[in-house]
């Protein structure tokens, strides 16, 4: 199994992550897109360390990101429960302030 | 003993430095804590007996020094005393610079006993006449400011500096005469006190702008001829051309450069210094001021009269005698002669006490002026120091008697008075018989030196003769009307019956009946009534009584001057003193005397002895002749004056009206100077104003259209930038949704196309 099978799941995810943060109508669900992204990044980290020769390099990057990942999500979902303070709601398409 | 009276420059000219500092930190004592010093008045006389003292012992040594024949001419520089004033240290050798310093010579150490002594007397007697006066202390600091003045004035050794403290004197005049000014109390003085303070401080002006012209005229003059001339320079090399030592001598060099003939501008010159004489000595016509300076107190009439003002503009004739050039001399003997004449005829017919004896001033004054145009320079210091103490005498006896009246002054309400005041009597008696010149009192020494004066010019036709007859017209008939008003005075004063008691002789009511030139008197002294003691001429009941103390002292020392002895003692004194060798140095003097009659010069000559014996005649005529006629018409025959003066008529009223000396002032000076002063006013207001506030409404109509202008285009413009990017701003703002989703799905379809874009390229 080559590097191509690699790097079609990690596009997939990738893919399946946009499309989530873009539609979805839950901050929640956005939020989980945002994983998925840095999830198929991670993938990416981990196949080309694989296949190249550059020593733990790869593997290194994902531990950091999926640190990363933790604290984001931390930050986020303050973020999102202030919004639902302010609002009354997690929708993203009624926090539209900035277009007053 | 000898050495006692040997000039010690060491000590002496700190000793004549501290005369006049005496009164002026007396002066600044009193006028600062005069609420504090209880006993400023006190200090003040006893600071003045201090000068007294001072200035009588440093005239003995002139008179020891000049008895021996020694010069005496002192200088301060001699012990390094002086000090520059406007003096530039950059230029040390400009004649620009005034080196100033203490003059002391024979004129002026008689003149200075003269002062220092009737200042003391004054200050004396001030403390009884003034005695619960509202305005007390000023009048004590502004009389020592005064002394000051005449005591530097003396000791000034440049005409520059002379001048300074004459004009001191003028201010302090001013003040002095004014004293009454702030006193409702007085009902009568305190409006005329304003008006005639205000007129001898102009009226002397007049002469003051003159003095200071012909001094410009002599520094110019003699810098520019000293710059030009090597004699001049070698003579004197260090040449100041303002001190009086340098002025005689640069003057008898120019002189002798021009072949013993004056140029003409030292005659300009000499005439323009005499117009400062003619103000300050209250000459013919500028004498209008004098008369009227007795709305003062009467110590400061006799202040004035006596010791400083009038006496400063004789002074300065003895200073600059040596320059005066013949035509200039002919002028004084002129205007002296005049008013010798003139202000003894008004002095006939005044009932004002201190009237009487202000035109007996003038006509004194007049009397010392045309001495010395007549060359008797000697003769016309000494009557202007015999005078001194007789008229100070004199108008400090009228005050006392003023003082015992009750603030009368009109002699026809006075009379009898012999018996009530006996000191004041017999000291107003004995200056009496000096002023009218009986023998061997001493008017009767300087009297005649004057007129040997004359003789002697008379004897000698080619000194301007025609000037000696007529001066000796004015001055014998002046001599005999002298004599008469002052026994007049006497003898309605002192003698007959006691005429107070009458009602209707009031004093403001009779003046203002007279047609006197005082302003009249603003409501009646019956319906004024006030608490204050000194306005007390009304029901104080009219008990007359002596003055006090002090007051009769300083009379006796006074009238001490002129009794015969002490007079013959001054006299002998004074001849040696006022000696032209002696009082200008041997050179000026020598020059001096050469250009004099013989017999002024040389008593022993011919001429002289013959002058000598016209003029005793001459003087024991008119003043026996004048009191003869005073003892038959107010003695003998009382009925006789009014009958005489209603005789005369108009002219009577004339010389009761001074000649209308002052309508013609008024007439021709200051009515068209008010007039012109209106116009003037008319111009300021319509044109000048105008002018101003055509300036002022340009300027606003000129700012309101720089203010439209600043609102509309320049405040547009910047408000206009300002809408033209919020419209901007606004239109942009259009393409935000706020849809984070939104933002989101553009930036990765833009990406998406981007990376398409780049693969497929």
């Amino acid at each position: 199994m080559g590097l191509g099978a690699y790097i079609a799941v990690s596009a997939a995810l990738f893919a399946i992550g946009i499309v989530t943060i873009i539609t979805r109508r839950n901050v929640l669900y956005i939020l989980m897109g945002i994983e998925m992204i840095l999830n198929a990044a991670n993938i990416n980290f981990v196949a080309f360390n694989r296949f190249g020769d550059n020593g733990l390099d790869g593997r290194m990057f994902a531990i950091f990101t999926i640190i990363l990942a933790a604290a984001e999500a931390a930050v986020a979902l303050a973020v999102v429960l202030n919004v639902f303070y302010l609002f009354n709601s997690v929708k993203p398409g009624e926090a539209d302030l900035l277009r007053e | 003993m000898l050495g006692l009276l040997e000039f010690n420059p060491a000590l002496d000219y700190k000793l004549l430095l501290a005369v006049p500092l005496i009164p002026l930190v007396g002066y600044v004592l009193q006028i600062f804590l005069r609420n504090r010093l209880p006993h400023g008045d006190k200090i003040l006389t006893g600071g003045m007996f201090a000068v007294a003292c001072i200035t009588v012992y440093m005239a003995a040594k002139a008179i020891a020094a000049t008895h021996h024949g020694e010069p005496f001419l002192h200088h301060s520089s001699e012990v390094g005393m002086q000090f520059g004033w406007l003096y530039n240290s950059a230029n040390v050798s400009s004649q620009a610079n005034m080196i100033v310093g203490v003059f002391y010579d024979p004129l002026g150490a008689a003149m200075l006993a003269v002062v220092g002594v009737i200042s003391f007397c004054v200050h004396l007697y001030s403390q009884g006449y003034m005695h619960g006066d509202r305005r007390y202390a000023i009048f004590f600091a502004n009389i020592s400011l005064f002394t000051f003045a005449m005591l530097s004035l003396v000791l000034s050794d440049n005409i520059l500096f002379l001048f300074v403290f004459w004009e001191i004197m003028g201010l302090m005049s001013y003040l002095l005469i004014g004293h009454f000014s702030h006193d409702p109390s007085q009902p009568f003085f305190h409006r005329w006190a304003t008006w005639a303070s205000k007129k001898a401080f102009l009226t002397t002006r007049v002469g003051d702008v003159c003095l200071f012209v012909g001094i410009f005229i002599f520094y110019r003059n003699f810098r520019e001829f000293w710059a030009t001339s090597a004699a001049a320079q070698a003579a004197l090399p260090d040449f100041h051309p303002l001190r009086f030592t340098h002025m005689w001598e640069m003057g008898r060099i120019v002189v002798e450069e021009n072949g013993g003939v004056f140029p003409t501008w030292m005659t300009v010159a000499g005439l323009f210094a005499f117009g400062g004489t003619v103000g300050k000595s209250a000459q013919f016509p500028l004498h209008i001021w004098l008369p009227d300076a007795m709305a003062g107190p009467t110590p400061v009439s006799a202040m004035i009269h006596a010791a400083t003002m009038v006496a400063a503009g004789v002074f300065l004739l003895g200073r600059l005698f040596p320059l005066l050039s013949p035509d200039v001399l002919a002028v004084v003997t002129f205007f002296g002669s005049i008013t010798a004449l003139f202000a003894a005829v008004i002095g006939m017919t005044c009932y004002d006490i201190k009237a009487v004896l202000a035109y007996s001033t003038i006509s004194q004054l007049g009397f010392m002026v045309a001495a010395v145009g007549l060359g008797g320079v000697f003769a016309g210091m000494f009557h202007m120091i015999t005078h001194a103490f007789f008229k100070a005498c004199l108008f400090l006896s009228a005050g006392s008697v003023i003082h015992g009246c009750h603030h009368v002054q009109d002699m026809r309400v006075m009379g009898g008075l012999r018996k009530k005041m006996p000191i004041t009597f017999l000291c107003m008696l004995a200056s009496t018989c000096a002023i009218a010149g009986l023998p061997f009192f001493s008017g009767f020494y300087s009297k005649d030196a004057i007129l040997l004066a004359d003789w002697a010019n008379l004897l000698q036709g080619e000194f301007f003769g025609g000037w000696a007859v007529m001066a000796l017209i004015c001055l014998a008939v002046g001599a005999l009307f002298t004599s008469f008003y002052m026994f007049r005075l006497i003898f309605m004063t002192f003698f007959g019956e006691y005429r107070g008691d009458k009602k209707e002789h009031r004093y403001s009511a009779m003046l203002a009946a007279e047609g006197f030139e005082g302003p009249p008197p603003h409501g009646h002294d019956d319906d004024h009534h006030d608490d204050h003691g000194h306005d007390a001429h009304e029901d104080h009941g009219h008990e007359v009584h002596e003055s006090p103390l002090p007051m009769v002292v300083s009379l006796c020392v006074l009238a001490a001057v002129g009794l015969p002895g002490i007079a013959a003692l001054v006299n002998g004194w004074a001849e040696h003193l006022l000696e032209p060798a002696n009082m200008y140095g041997s050179a000026v003097g020598e020059w001096v005397l050469g250009r004099l009659p013989e017999g002024i010069a040389d008593h022993a000559s011919h001429i002289g002895h013959e002058s000598h014996n016209m003029a005793l005649l001459v003087s024991t005529i008119v003043a026996w002749g004048g009191l003869a006629g005073a003892i038959f018409l107010y003695l003998m025959r009382p009925d006789l004056p009014s009958r005489i003066a209603s005789k005369f008529g108009l002219a009577y009223v004339a010389v009761r009206r001074r000649f209308f000396v002052d309508e013609v002032v008024d007439a021709t000076v200051l009515r068209p100077t008010m007039r012109l002063a209106l116009v003037q006013r008319w111009i300021d207001e319509h044109v000048v104003d105008g002018l101003v506030l055509a300036i002022g409404r340009l300027g606003r109509a000129g700012g309101s259209i720089s203010a439209w202008v600043d609102r509309t285009i320049v405040d547009g413009a910047v408000n206009a930038v300002g809408l033209i990017s919020q419209s901007f701003g606004s239109a942009l703002r259009l393409l935000q949704t706020g849809r984070v989703q939104q933002y989101a799905a553009l930036a990765v379809g833009g990406g998406i196309l981007t990376a398409a874009w780049l693969i497929l390229s």
